[in-house]
């Protein structure tokens, strides 16, 4: 960083800094507007990798499947954090930096703002014709009453308050009778810059706040099943550091019936679920989750978050006993709703265990076991699927993927043909699998919704925080940085005896921009002068 | 006549409309450059110096006449245009019935119009004529490409943008985008007119006669006063669109900030262009290199549309079909 330079800062002639003066020197330079810039500027190119390499806790699969499919750049780049960017320690350390940097700014500005605020307005200059002169003006009052009254016309509000919304003011009697009044507004430029950046820090708080509190838990429930809220209900469960399971209160969700509704070209239009949500100590009450309206319960929010299908299928085994009887969740693959689903049936009174891969294919079109779906309603619903039997590997303790077969340890179940045996299933129908596997009969098709839930308590301050920091952003950058000056002089010096005449001048100081506006304010609050003649 | 071929039709006048508009505005420039040069050169031939300035500033006087209609063809075609352009907006909305900004295409033209819209606005209170091909050439580019290459029949909305969110987060980034167009027009007419006056040989390609009627545009200064006042109300703006679409990430998937490609480039947008309205005040920044800031934000903002809807996987996809 060459170009950080230590003349600067105010350090006069210091050869050895010794500790405390490095450290004095580290802290000037982390709160330099230039590094700031810089630690800006790093935060925008260090976000970018996030967005082309997979990441990890976004998309776990992906990022595991770049990893094995890369060698050894993806495991380098996995190293170096860039599977998990903005986990990372080095993405960590330039926003830590750059708020450090914010902080250490902001609080000295917090502190000579307020100190800024109190301070008297600088006096009018002596002679305004330097600068553009607004109309003058000419009245009979005596000269403080008429600056009186521009005074007042530029604060209507003179308290406290009114130094946020108006001018600040300043009056001065000078030699020879003649008033002069300084006025300026601009403060609260800088009041909505520190508001700004005050509610950002705010904003981070919250965040890191939010992520130790927060949890979040997946279920798929199928049509006319409940579901209870508690940790081990959901099919997957995250949770910040401090979350405690007594937050989870126990509510008791069922889903009654999903609505989907797709377009002829097979487009989804409509997705609703209706619920029936009983709360302890409460009536149940039926709700109906939207994918943009959730249903709030309990400090939580309950989301719509994806829907399939799930057959109810039954297997029966070799020996005639039923060993499987309910709904199998098909997962959907595509936009047609083909979905792929996954029977695991350890418990056969007699031979191996089964296991049978399934695709569905919603509104079937094809021929012997070749088919495609071409549209998400279950117009002709088919399911073509394979079987095989051997050791599931559930018996191992590992936890298993439910929608996965673990084929390390099956055979695949052949026809007579010796190939794998592909069949073919539709709705109320009973299939005998080859090998005398077992018999499989599709019931009934219904539909189910995966259902998110997700608490963070730190939303309505992290939305507080977030209007402030906009009000403060608009302020800092709109808000009028003007300067009006005013001078009243005794009718003496106009020489006319008949009518005692004060005269009245005024310019302003605005930015080129603001020039028309300011003028225009000047000579409103000037204008005062005159109505009061009208008055009397 | 239906709305499709209302809207169709509308758009393609307001794309036409544009491009004459853009020569109109082209020639008016050549002209106005061409009186100014003279102006200046038979000022440093005769008298003082100090004469200079007045001089070409009362140029354009003397314009000739073909300059003065030119002006008014390209005025009229882009008032007409933008007319045109809001029809064929509007009636794309009656024919999908839904507000039209949900898809590229839609994004597309609607941004074309905000774009010419700020100019517009910007062109009653002040004199911007020199902006007028720049912002007019691109809104005929955007409308142009929209048409033939992003053109998607109009759809009903997916459950995931039917929300109050849609027609206030996409509107509002919309408008920032026609914003943030017409700053990094008058930003990169800063930075050329910077180099043309600066004189040095590495921005000699500056002072061909290609680029002459950058003596019809003002100084850098101006225009880099007319940038940041364009980019700060585009920034609050954006900073809005951020907040309104982590609102509704947090409604619609039930978390609000996930690092969704679109979310990493809203946030990389709005840091650069944070690191803009630092640089302006930062003792060595001020001036040229902050102006390359903007002009890279602007690239992250077009990134954004393009890259990341084509390119990258995320929850936004739905932006492209």
């Amino acid at each position: 960083m060459a170009r950080v330079k230590l003349d600067n800062y105010a350090l006069p002639q210091a050869p050895r800094l010794g500790f405390r003066g490095w450290l004095r020197w580290i802290w000037r330079q982390v709160t330099s507007m230039r590094v700031a810039l810089i630690l800006l500027l790093l935060l925008a190119l260090g976000a970018i990798p996030g967005s082309v390499l997979p990441q990890a806790p976004r998309e776990p699969a992906k990022a595991a499947q770049f990893l094995e499919n890369n060698g050894w750049w993806a495991t380098a780049l996995q190293r170096a954090g860039f599977l998990d960017v903005y986990g990372s320690a080095w993405f960590t350390a330039i926003y830590v930096l750059l708020f450090a940097s914010l902080i250490g700014c902001i609080i000295p500005r917090c502190f000579a703002h307020y100190r800024a605020m109190r301070e008297p307005v600088s006096p009018a200059p002596s002679k305004l014709s330097r600068y553009e002169l607004s109309a003058a003006r000419e009245t009979g009052d005596a000269p403080s009453d008429s600056v009186g009254l521009v005074a007042k016309a530029l604060r209507p509000n003179p308290g406290f308050w009114g130094a946020f919304t108006g001018y600040r003011v300043r009056v001065d009697e000078r030699k020879g009778g003649a008033v002069a009044l300084a006025a300026e507004k601009g403060h609260i430029r800088e009041l909505g810059n520190l508001i700004f950046h005050v509610s950002l820090v705010g904003i981070l708080i919250c965040v890191g706040f939010g992520a130790a509190f927060t949890y979040r838990g997946q279920a798929i429930i199928v049509e006319g099943r409940s579901f209870t809220n508690s940790v081990v209900a959901y099919d997957s469960f995250e949770s910040g550091r401090l979350f405690s399971e007594d937050r989870l209160e126990p509510f008791t969700l069922r889903l009654d019936e999903f609505h989907s509704q797709f377009s002829l070209g097979g487009r989804p239009e409509s997705f609703a679920a209706d619920v029936t949500l009983t709360e302890p100590g409460r009536d149940a009450r039926e709700a109906t989750i939207k994918v943009n309206s959730p249903l709030k319960v309990s400090g939580a929010s309950i989301y719509l978050q994806g829907n399939g299908y799930a057959l109810d299928l039954t297997f029966t085994d070799a020996a005639g006993n039923v060993a499987f009887s309910g709904p199998v969740i098909f997962l959907p693959q595509d936009a047609a709703y083909t979905s792929t689903g996954v029977l695991k049936v350890p418990d056969v009174s007699t031979g191996e265990q089964v296991g049978i891969k399934a695709t569905l294919l919603p509104t079937a079109v094809g021929e012997g076991t070749e088919f495609i779906s071409l549209h998400p309603d279950p117009t002709n619903p088919v399911i073509v699927f394979t079987a095989y039997t051997g050791d599931l590997g559930l018996d191992d303790g590992i936890p298993q993927n439910v929608y996965k077969l673990d084929e390390t340890h099956l055979s695949p179940v052949r026809g007579e043909d010796g190939q794998q045996a592909v069949m073919v299933l539709t709705p109320g129908q009973t299939i005998e699998l080859p090998e005398d596997a077992g018999t499989l009969t599709w019931n009934d098709t219904v539909r189910y919704a995966a259902l998110d839930l997700r608490a963070d308590p730190s939303l309505p301050f992290l939305l507080a925080f977030s209007i402030t920091a906009l009000l403060g952003l608009a302020l800092s950058l709109f808000g009028a940085r003007r300067r009006v000056w005013v001078i009243a002089t005794p009718a003496s010096a106009s020489g006319d005896a008949g009518a005692p005449a004060t005269l009245i001048q005024g310019a302003v100081l605005a930015p080129p921009h603001d020039t028309v506006k300011a003028t225009a304010e000047l000579e409103r609050a000037m204008a005062a002068v005159n109505r009061q003649e009208e008055d009397a | 006549m239906t709305a499709q071929s209302l809207s169709l039709a509308a758009l393609w006048g307001a794309c036409i409309l544009y491009a004459i508009a853009m020569f109109g505005y082209s020639i008016r420039l050549a002209r106005e450059a061409d009186v100014r040069t003279q102006a200046k050169r038979l000022v440093t031939a005769g008298g003082p110096a100090e004469d200079a300035a007045p001089a070409a500033a009362s140029g354009s006087e003397k314009l000739p006449k073909s300059a003065v209609k030119a002006l008014g063809i390209a005025r009229s075609a882009t008032t007409v245009g933008f007319v045109l352009n809001a029809i064929g907006v509007a009636a794309r909305g009656v024919e999908a019935k839904h507000v039209p900004w949900s898809d590229m295409y839609e994004y597309t033209i609607t941004g074309a119009m905000i774009a010419v819209g700020v100019f517009l606005i910007v062109q009653r209170k002040r004199d911007v004529t020199f902006l007028g091909a720049g912002v007019v050439g691109l809104a005929t580019l955007a409308l142009g490409l929209g048409l033939a290459v992003l053109y998607d029949e109009a759809k009903s909305l997916p459950p995931a943008l039917q929300s109050i969110w849609l027609i206030i987060h996409v509107s509002i980034a919309t408008i920032c985008t026609g914003i943030f167009a017409v700053a990094f027009i008058v930003t990169a007419l800063q930075l050329l007119k910077d180099y043309r006056d600066s004189g040095t040989s590495r921005t000699e390609w500056t002072r061909g006669r290609a680029l002459r009627f950058l003596e019809a545009v003002p100084t850098p200064a101006v225009l880099e006063a007319l940038a940041f006042r364009l980019i700060a109300v585009g920034f609050v703006l954006w900073t809005f669109t951020v907040m309104a679409g982590a609102i509704w990430a947090e409604h619609a998937w039930g978390r609000y900030w996930g690092w969704d490609p679109k979310e990493v480039w809203s946030f990389v947008i709005w840091v650069i262009y944070a690191a803009y309205l630092h640089a302006r005040t930062t003792q060595g920044w001020a001036g040229r290199k902050s102006a390359y800031l903007a002009l890279v934000g602007f690239a992250a903002l077009i990134i954004n549309f393009t890259l990341v809807n084509f390119v990258f996987q995320g929850l936004h996809t739905y932006a492209n079909g």
